[in-house]
Order: C-alpha cells, then sequence, then structure tokens
C-alpha cells in the first residue's frame, strides 16, 4: 500500500478529486477554445471585474451551503431546508435592519443563531426521533418559506442599509467581499473536521452509526451539530443572497438551491450513503456547476434551459460512483487489453 | 391488522374535523358544491399523489412528478396548437413519453444500485429544462374537442358538478384501487417495499417490479398533465413547481410509511382533500394568506410522521415484551 504508483492510481479510480477537477478543467478549456473573454480580467478602482471573477461571486451561495452540506451527507444524512433557511434569514435579516437600529455585526449574529437553531431542529428529529433526514428536513423546507413569509407579512422588504449591502456586494482586497466569507468558512470547516476528532466522528456516524456508538462515538451529539452547522450556512447564504438585490424576497431567495448544494456535493465526490466526504470536492463542485451555468448565459442559452446539462451531469455522476457501472466500465477496458 | 388500519382512521378524522369546522365557520362551504370543487380544484396533484403512492410503497421516492406534469402540459399544448395534431393522439403521445420517462428512471434506480432520490432528481432537471425546450413560454390550446371536454361535467344535482378532470382523477382512483389490491403486481409492490431481499428471495420479479412502479409514476404524472391542459386550458412550462413535494406530504399524511411496503391508496385520496380543505377555507376565509396552507401542510406532516413513528415503534416492543 505504500506504493507510490498505488497511491496515484488510487486517485484515478478511488472516487476522489481527480473526476471534479477533469470536468472543471474541461469546461475551461472548452471556454478558452470558444469563448477567450471568458478570461479576461480586468482592474478597475482596484477591483477585479471578470466573468471569472463572477463565478466565484455568483458560485459563494452553493459553495456556503456545499460546506454544510458536506458534513450533513457524510453522515448519511441529506438537508433539504436549506433553501428554506435562507429564505427565513434573509427575512429576518432584512427585518431587523429596517425596524431597529441594531448594528450590523448583531444582526448577523442573530442570523446564524437563528439558521443554527433551524438545523438543530433537523438534527433532532434525525437523531431523537429517528425520521428519515430526508422526511425530517422535508418539513422545515415545507414551513419554512411559510414562516419566511410570516416575518415579512408577504411582502417584499427592501433595505438601504450600508453594511448589509456591502456583506453580499462589497469589495475586499480586491475580490468580491463573498469569497472572503467563503474561505473564511471553509478555512474554519477544515480545521475543526481534519485537526480535531470532529471529522473522525461524522465519517464514522456515516459509516456505521451503531458500531460507532459501541465505541462511544458521540453519535447523536456530531449529527445535531452537522445539521446545525448547515443551518449556519445557509444563513450567510441567505444574508448574501438577500443582500445582492437589497430585498427579502421570501417566495424566491434559495429557491432550489438545495438541489444545487446537494449536486455540488455529489459531482465533488462525496457518496450519497456518508462515510467519507472530501470538502474541497465540494468547492470544485459548486465551481463546476457555476461555470457550468456561467458558460451556458454566456453561450446565449436562455436560463431557463439550464437545468438540462446540469441533470446530465448528475447522471452521470450517479453512475460514475455505483460499483456496478464502474466494474462494467472497468469490463470493457480489461476486454480491450486481452484483445490486445 | 387494526394497528394498519389505524392511521388511515385518524386521517379520515381529521379530515371530517377540519371539513366540519370549516363549514361551522364559513357560511355556504359546507356544500355538495364545494366538495366537488375538492376533486376538480386537486385534480392534478391527487394524480400525481396516486403514482408517488405507489412508487413510497415500493421503498422509492420520485421527485420528477412536478417537471413531468409541466413537461407534458408543453408537449400537448405544442403539437395541438401548433402542429395541429388532433388532441387524442397528443394525449396518448404524451402518456408514452412519460411512462417511458418513469420507466428509464426506474431502470437507472434498479441497474445501476442508484438511490431513487438522485435519480429522479436528476430526472426532475431534465424534464424541467426539457419542458422550456419544447416552448419557452405558456401556450393556450384552442380546439374544438379540448374545448368540449372542459367544459363536460357530470351534474351531481344543485349547483354540483364533477368536471372531466376530476372524473379522471375518480377513474384513476378506482383503477389504481384494482391495481393495488387485486392484482399480481400490486402484492409485489408491497413485498418490494417490504423489503427487497425478502422479496427476492421469495422468487418476485424485483428486476422488473422496480422500473414498472417508476413506470407508474411517469403515467400518472404525464396523466395530471392532461388534467392540468384541460383545468387550465393551455401548456405551461413552468407549472408544477414544488408539486412532488406536495404530493409526497399527501401520502404521508395518508397514512402511508416512508419506509414502503405499508399504505393504502385510499389514504392517499383522503390526504390530498384534507389539503385541498385547507387551501379552499383559506380562500374562504380571505384574510389569511397562502403561506399558512405552507405551514399547516408542514404541522400536519410533522403530526403524522411522529404517529407513524409511534405506531411502528408500538408492535416491536410489543413482541419483545
Amino acid at each position: 500500500m505504500n506504493d507510490p504508483l498505488a497511491k496515484v492510481k488510487g486517485w484515478f479510480t478511488g472516487g476522489g478529486l481527480l473526476w471534479p477537477v477533469l470536468s472543471l478543467a474541461a469546461l475551461l478549456a472548452f471556454n478558452l477554445a470558444y469563448q477567450p473573454a471568458f478570461f479576461r480580467v480586468v482592474i478597475q478602482d482596484g477591483h477585479l471585474y471578470g466573468t471569472l471573477v463572477d463565478v466565484l461571486n455568483q458560485g459563494a451561495k452553493v459553495m456556503l451551503l456545499a460546506l454544510g452540506m458536506t458534513l450533513v451527507i457524510g453522515t448519511g444524512g441529506v438537508d433539504l431546508s436549506v433553501g428554506s433557511v435562507m429564505a427565513i434569514t434573509g427575512a429576518l435579516a432584512a427585518l431587523l435592519v429596517t425596524t431597529t437600529a441594531l448594528p450590523f455585526v448583531a444582526v448577523l449574529a442573530l442570523c446564524v443563531l437563528a439558521g443554527a437553531a433551524l438545523g438543530a431542529w433537523n438534527g433532532l428529529l434525525v437523531t431523537r426521533l429517528r425520521i428519515q433526514p430526508i422526511i425530517a428536513t422535508l418539513i422545515l423546507m415545507v414551513v419554512g418559506r411559510g414562516i419566511a413569509m410570516l416575518i415579512t407579512d408577504g411582502q417584499i422588504v427592501t433595505f438601504e442599509h450600508p453594511t448589509f449591502v456591502f456583506f453580499g456586494n462589497g469589495h475586499f482586497l480586491g475580490l468580491p467581499f463573498t469569497v472572503t466569507i467563503v474561505a473564511l468558512a471553509f478555512a474554519a470547516t477544515a480545521l475543526l473536521t481534519r485537526r480535531t476528532a470532529i471529522g473522525l466522528f461524522i465519517e464514522a456516524a456515516g459509516d456505521n452509526e451503531t458500531a460507532s456508538r459501541f465505541c462511544g462515538a458521540p453519535v447523536r451529539l456530531v449529527k445535531v451539530l452537522v445539521y446545525a452547522f448547515s443551518g449556519v450556512c445557509a444563513a450567510l447564504a441567505g444574508l448574501i443572497a438577500t443582500s445582492n438585490i437589497k430585498a427579502a424576497d421570501s417566495s424566491r431567495v434559495g429557491e432550489l438551491m438545495e438541489l444545487d448544494a446537494i449536486f455540488a456535493v455529489l459531482v465533488g465526490g462525496t457518496a450519497l450513503t456518508g462515510g467519507r466526504f472530501t470538502l474541497v470536492g465540494s468547492i470544485v463542485g459548486a465551481l463546476l456547476i457555476q461555470t457550468l451555468t456561467t458558460t451556458m448565459y454566456n453561450l446565449g442559452m436562455p436560463p431557463a434551459i439550464a437545468p438540462v446539462p446540469k441533470a446530465v451531469v448528475i447522471l452521470l455522476a450517479c453512475l460514475l460512483q455505483s460499483p456496478i457501472f464502474r466494474a462494467q466500465l472497468g469490463g470493457i477496458f480489461a476486454r480491450r487489453t486481452t484483445a490486445e | 391488522m387494526n394497528r394498519k388500519l389505524l392511521p388511515l382512521l385518524m386521517t379520515a378524522g381529521v379530515l371530517v374535523a377540519l371539513f366540519v369546522a370549516a363549514s361551522c365557520m364559513y357560511p355556504g362551504f359546507g356544500s355538495a358544491r364545494v366538495i366537488a370543487n375538492l376533486f376538480s380544484d386537486n385534480a392534478v396533484l391527487g394524480i400525481v399523489a396516486i403514482g408517488m403512492t405507489f412508487v413510497i410503497l415500493s421503498g422509492g421516492i420520485d421527485l420528477s412528478v412536478g417537471s413531468v406534469v409541466a413537461c407534458t402540459t408543453v408537449v400537448i399544448a405544442t403539437l395541438v396548437g401548433q402542429h395541429h395534431w388532433h388532441p387524442l393522439a397528443a394525449i396518448g403521445v404524451a402518456l408514452v413519453l412519460g411512462t417511458g420517462f418513469g420507466w428509464l428512471q426506474g431502470g437507472l434506480i434498479q441497474r445501476y444500485e442508484l438511490p431513487a432520490f438522485l435519480v429522479t432528481l436528476g430526472g426532475m432537471f431534465l424534464a424541467r429544462g426539457l419542458a422550456f425546450v419544447v416552448n419557452m413560454e405558456s401556450v393556450g390550446i384552442r380546439h374544438g374537442f379540448y374545448t368540449a371536454a372542459q367544459e363536460f361535467s357530470l351534474p351531481l344535482g344543485g349547483k354540483a358538478a364533477l368536471s372531466s378532470a376530476a372524473m379522471l382523477f375518480l377513474a384513476l382512483f378506482v383503477l389504481g384501487l384494482i391495481v393495488a389490491h387485486l392484482t399480481v403486481f400490486g402484492r409485489n409492490i408491497y413485498a418490494l417495499g417490504g423489503s427487497a431481499d425478502s422479496a427476492r428471495l421469495m422468487g418476485l420479479p424485483v428486476a422488473r417490479t422496480r422500473p414498472a412502479v417508476y413506470a407508474v409514476s411517469g403515467f400518472c404524472s404525464a396523466l395530471a398533465g392532461v388534467a392540468a391542459t384541460l383545468y387550465t386550458g393551455s401548456g405551461n412550462p413552468a407549472m408544477g413547481v414544488g408539486l412532488e413535494l406536495d404530493a409526497i406530504a399527501a401520502v404521508v399524511i395518508g397514512g402511508t410509511l416512508l419506509t414502503g411496503g405499508v399504505g393504502y391508496l385510499a389514504g392517499t385520496l383522503l390526504g390530498v382533500l384534507i389539503f385541498g380543505t385547507i387551501q379552499s377555507a383559506l380562500i374562504f376565509d380571505g384574510r389569511l394568506n397562502s403561506w399558512w396552507l405552507r405551514i399547516a401542510i408542514g404541522t400536519l406532516l410533522l403530526a403524522f410522521i411522529l404517529l407513524q413513528r409511534f405506531l411502528t415503534r408500538g408492535p416491536a416492543r410489543g413482541s419483545a415484551g
């Protein structure tokens, strides 16, 4: 197993980062060939502008959601409620900045807390009542948008709060501020999961829950924490989405975002069965979707048709993760080599 | 046996309680006309939910239904409106396409042991995108046959009448009852949902049954699309967003276990009617907004899942003690 060649081979067959990175590279190469303007980056007023920067900026929400979703899927669960949590926290933030004089940091803290509480509720349904994750989070997904509507009283709340507007539209170090948010969130998540035992517990819970419990791993606590973390990521994404349009549009914010996030995680190489996860893969997956979307827009494809290529990538990613499909692929290669 | 019927009785109780309460609160609610309209207004949801019941009974899930409904309406409207097909031919093509789409999804799930959740998620994106490829905008259907089918209704006495969409719903419901409870295919679905491994060991044709279940759901979605064109007189590629969630909610409220193998189609009918009753009551009230529907449905969903937990845990504890 210490053979370096075997290690390299493992990257190719182990379903790790290779496929998502290759796909992303292929997509970028396609753009390089057909629309070189895709790579043009200009500096204006000390800020970088260009399609690549747009991809990072637009992809920030899905990257954030994907971070939380990766951990949830790592435990063998799934969180369908992130879109609704985005709507709730967005509505809450808009209400707080328009009706109270709270500093933005306090608003941010309250919204993050709200996201954590909503996520913890999902986690409790999953661990205490042992409801399947899809269904447990479906409840919040259905109710969440109603709650967001209640908060804003069915209106679209607009605001002009400068700090809140900066949160989703500002620039920092030449790049959109959202990139900084994602970078910080990623660094924190990576440190917490790879430098502490939490990552191990998450993978243990996803791999074999019963065995982990018998080993003394705090499976239930870890699961609740993971769902709460997903709620926090959704809260941040919700604030960005709300800040982007300077309004809380409860019926539309985060619509179908949960699917994009699951898609990013899956394409990134984290299997839906749990037990193993890759944060970098999910970020690459999120960038892949966003690049795909942006490329299609640049090619003049109507946004409504965008789901078709997305669906094809999902199904391909699914198939590539299926052991049976891999065996069939392997079979084809084996036959060829024996024929030679 | 009584234990299995208990969720069904609870659902029926909730429906009656809701209806009586609404009738007391809003004058004119407790009439045959409102009841008949419950079937007309919820025909699309009901037909989709019938297909979803089969899928959930088999232990799976189908997220693609809402998109398939939208795709069907657009295909029918485009074929009839722009290519001047006869509506019956267009409907036939749409039903075949829907069934084939479902069967393909089921085939992928069965053949490659993929999670149903993901495959149908892909199917959801695909069908939605294809609907927009067929036509970007809502298309009206103007055809003598369609107008006649839309205006055709079965008078029930007084002001009450069953619309053609409602009749489609009820006819499919009866057909569904027969398939679920009186055919070999129906028994196979229950067995598959109870335990796929046991079903295989008993020699049941699991490899054929699972794709067929998704084909049934695809057929129901396409038929729901037909009902939608009858109800609205148009095809709309943006129709039915979130319909899959409403359908799953109706099935669960109807007492069907999400783990598969346990449940009744009759419960789904009750679940759909509960959904419709809340919606009608909100419209009668006028002061409450439509988002209360989502909150009410979510709360009912939670309540029924908790009830299921309680019931399924019960027998296990009994046999152990």
